[in-house]
């Protein structure tokens, strides 16, 4: 009976949309929200290129801009997954600062002299790199487990958080500034050195364009396989040109910027190629940690919406009782949640301690504020239950931006303090707007 | 000739007290396969939480459980599920803000060979056994908190029949519902009960109750006021328990039941 009256379902909904504009967005399955936000960042660039004399939008601020983002844009990922179960993390700049001094003193005390590796092992910036993921999961796994176990309020614990791992960073050293790091740990930070060149960057592109048209051509496998609505074909390729035109647009700049003369004629002196009369080009290409980022960015979205561990924070965000009821174990996951946090720091602070060439007391202070910040701009609900990585990471993009350029445009910094405090307000604000239009 | 079979679920003098407040008191309750057991009492009464312990939200602080006759050991939700015990709560616990599909597996998604989430898989499999239940559904694509009452109400019910439960537990289903959606509902329990499912429906109306049931038992101030089967006593009857705790001749008296009265 009721066969009869159902309306097929395997139509694609766009063929019911009669503005064309909405088609498109229909047939296309865009996040508009997303979109909306590319379309902020587009103005904040725009704007930041007349204001600054057409400084803004040049190779060379956005390849640096690209590279101040990396640690933020690391961290951000993770505080994405605690927003979304409603806890916080106040203590990941803390936490930044503890692991990069732990890191520090690793390679330039602990593995070349106690353990006798001597300065410049290759090994060095591997057990580095590991003894701070150890260190940063272990942080997380004491705070989550509190936090889950003995609930004590993630607002409260991370809070003590911030003080401990700032005192603690401080008392590895008594204060001393770490450095100079190793020269492959140096990598990570970005530099001449530490960016891939236009070769690999070109390389880069082409594994992320074929990863795109691979990713649409089996969703539409996949939708076709259960007789789902297929989207039409014009809008998959609309998907693609779009997609692959970024990717493309991107190492393009990337490729744009050279390196400075002198390290380059340095460079050419050193491998005996000849210099041009007009100097010599050397791309920059993506820089590492940039690329990291990216990485971090695609694995996390892999794990926030292809396993179940992804599944069970978006539940919990949504409704914690339905999600305790449904046999979830919530304690672990958060707990779980919070380890990852810990080690996405450890992460950063590598790029950051790396980007530095030392540790320092202060290094990651305040960064806890620009990584909430990034997460809410990036539409995370601090009511939890909502939010992406994709998006988080747009919201780091949109603060480095405002920073950069107001740098750019030589304003005052306590002005810089007063517009970013101001810009997180009127983003939240407009999301709220959104969201209540929606629904 | 019911009692003859082994019950399904059988709990013993189950007693949980909350900050010395006695919620459940030595009450004894049971059920068999293919039967409807109605659960009535006032707001307070005790039967949201004794059936609570059944499902594993509380752990009960005295008392036994037995299922198919063998000693059962419930802690948490996944030891009920895992003796095929599915429970659908009064206030709708499903996750608002992820899909129909999602609400369905959570807990138990179908992964694919490398162990992620095969979301077509589930949403297809979603879309067979919400078409089955209420034909009318089509947005499996949208979060659950879009969707009417009815509809939020039909993935609760439809995520514990998938699992090809054995005992459900159904506290107030009707309560947010439409007059036609209940009826729906009410067709849903006489489909279960034919598979040999048995069912808690737990409720303080009579009235949404009473047809459907085989039995009702009346618990009041925690305690069980006493059983009868459907057929043998009046609403009337029923009602006279739920309110005063007064046993007709019909049912069989509990612990709870007021003696040489009014």
């Amino acid at each position: 009976m009721a066969d009869q009256h159902a309306i097929p379902t395997n139509i694609h909904p766009s063929r019911f949309a009669q503005n064309p504009l909405q088609r498109f967005l229909m047939a296309t399955e865009l996040d508009t929200r997303l979109l909306g936000m590319i379309g902020a960042l587009a103005i904040i660039w725009i704007g930041f290129n007349i204001f600054s004399g057409g400084l803004f939008l040049t190779p060379r601020n956005l390849w640096n801009l690209s590279v101040q983002t990396a640690s933020v844009a690391v961290m951000v990922t993770g505080m994405v997954l605690v927003i979304v179960t409603r806890n916080i993390d106040l203590s990941v700049g803390s936490i930044l600062g503890v692991v990069g001094m732990v890191m520090g003193v690793m390679q330039t005390d602990i593995l070349p002299s106690q353990l006798g590796l001597g300065l410049g092992h290759p090994m060095i910036w591997v057990l580095s790199l590991a003894a701070g993921l150890v260190v940063g999961v272990g942080i997380g796994a004491l705070q989550g487990t509190i936090i889950a176990y003995l609930r004590v309020p993630a607002f409260i614990v991370t809070l003590g958080g911030y003080l401990v791992w700032r005192g603690a960073a401080w008392w590895v050293t008594m204060g001393r500034t770490v450095a100079p790091m190793d020269p492959t740990f140096q990598l990570m930070g970005g530099g001449p050195a530490g960016s891939v060149g236009s070769l690999w960057s070109w390389i880069v592109a082409v594994i992320a364009c074929a990863a795109i048209l691979i990713g649409l051509y089996w969703g539409r496998r996949q939708r076709r396989r259960f007789n789902f609505p297929l989207r039409p074909i014009w809008a998959e390729i609309a998907l693609a040109i779009i997609g692959c035109g970024l990717v493309i647009g991107a190492v393009l700049v990337a490729n744009a910027y050279p390196w400075p003369v002198r390290i380059a004629a340095r460079y050419a002196e050193a491998n005996g190629i000849p210099v041009p009369e007009s100097g010599l080009f050397i791309s920059h290409g993506i820089a590492i940690p940039v690329l990291i980022a990216l990485g971090v960015g695609v694995v996390m979205t892999f794990i926030a919406t292809r396993t179940r561990f992804g599944r069970y924070v978006f539940a919990m965000g949504g409704n914690p009782e339905a999600a305790e009821l449904a046999g979830i174990n919530t304690r672990w996951v958060t707990v779980k949640i919070f380890m990852l946090m810990g080690a996405l720091c450890a992460i950063a602070a590598a790029i950051s301690s790396a980007r530095l060439n030392a540790a320092t007391n202060a290094l990651g202070t305040l960064d806890e504020l620009y990584v909430i910040a990034a997460a809410v701009i990036g539409g995370t609900s601090l009511a939890g239950g909502v939010g992406t990585i994709a998006g988080a990471l747009l919201g780091a993009l949109v603060m480095q931006s405002l920073q950069s350029g107001m740098v750019l445009m030589g304003l005052d910094s306590p002005l810089q303090s007063i517009v970013v405090g101001a810009v997180l307000v009127f983003a939240v604000w407009l999301d709220t707007l959104y969201r209540r239009n929606k629904h | 000739m019911l009692d003859t079979r082994t019950p399904l679920v059988e709990m013993n003098d189950i007693s949980i007290a909350f900050g010395g407040i006695r919620a459940v008191d030595r009450a004894s309750i049971d059920l068999f396969p293919g039967e409807v057991v109605g659960l009535l009492g006032h707001n307070g009464a005790g039967k949201s939480t004794l059936i609570k312990i059944l499902s594993g939200a509380y752990k009960r602080d005295a008392g036994s459980i037995r299922i198919n006759g063998e000693d059962a050991t419930i802690n948490n939700p996944r030891d009920a599920k895992a003796y095929g015990i599915e429970t659908i709560y009064q206030q709708l616990a499903v996750a608002d803000n992820v899909d129909a599909a999602a609400n369905l597996f959570l807990g138990r998604e179908i992964t694919t060979a490398i162990g992620t989430l095969d979301d077509a898989a589930m949403e297809s499999k979603a879309r067979e056994v919400m078409g089955r239940l209420n034909p009318n559904f089509r947005r499996f694509k949208e979060p659950v908190k879009a969707l009417s009452g009815g509809q939020r109400q039909s993935v609760a019910i439809a995520r514990a029949i998938l699992f090809n439960a054995r005992i459900l537990i159904m506290d107030e289903p009707t309560a947010a519902l439409g007059p036609q959606e209940t009826a729906q509902v009410g067709e849903l329990i006489k489909q279960l009960k034919s598979d040999g499912i048995g069912i808690f429906l737990i409720s303080h109306d009579i009235h949404d109750v009473f047809d459907l049931a085989d039995r009702v038992v009346v618990m009041k101030n925690g305690q069980v006021v006493g059983s009868a089967r459907t057929e043998d006593v009046t609403k009337d009857e029923v009602l006279g328990m739920i309110i005063l705790g007064k046993v007709p001749p019909g049912a069989t008296p509990g612990p709870g039941a007021q003696t040489g009265l009014v």
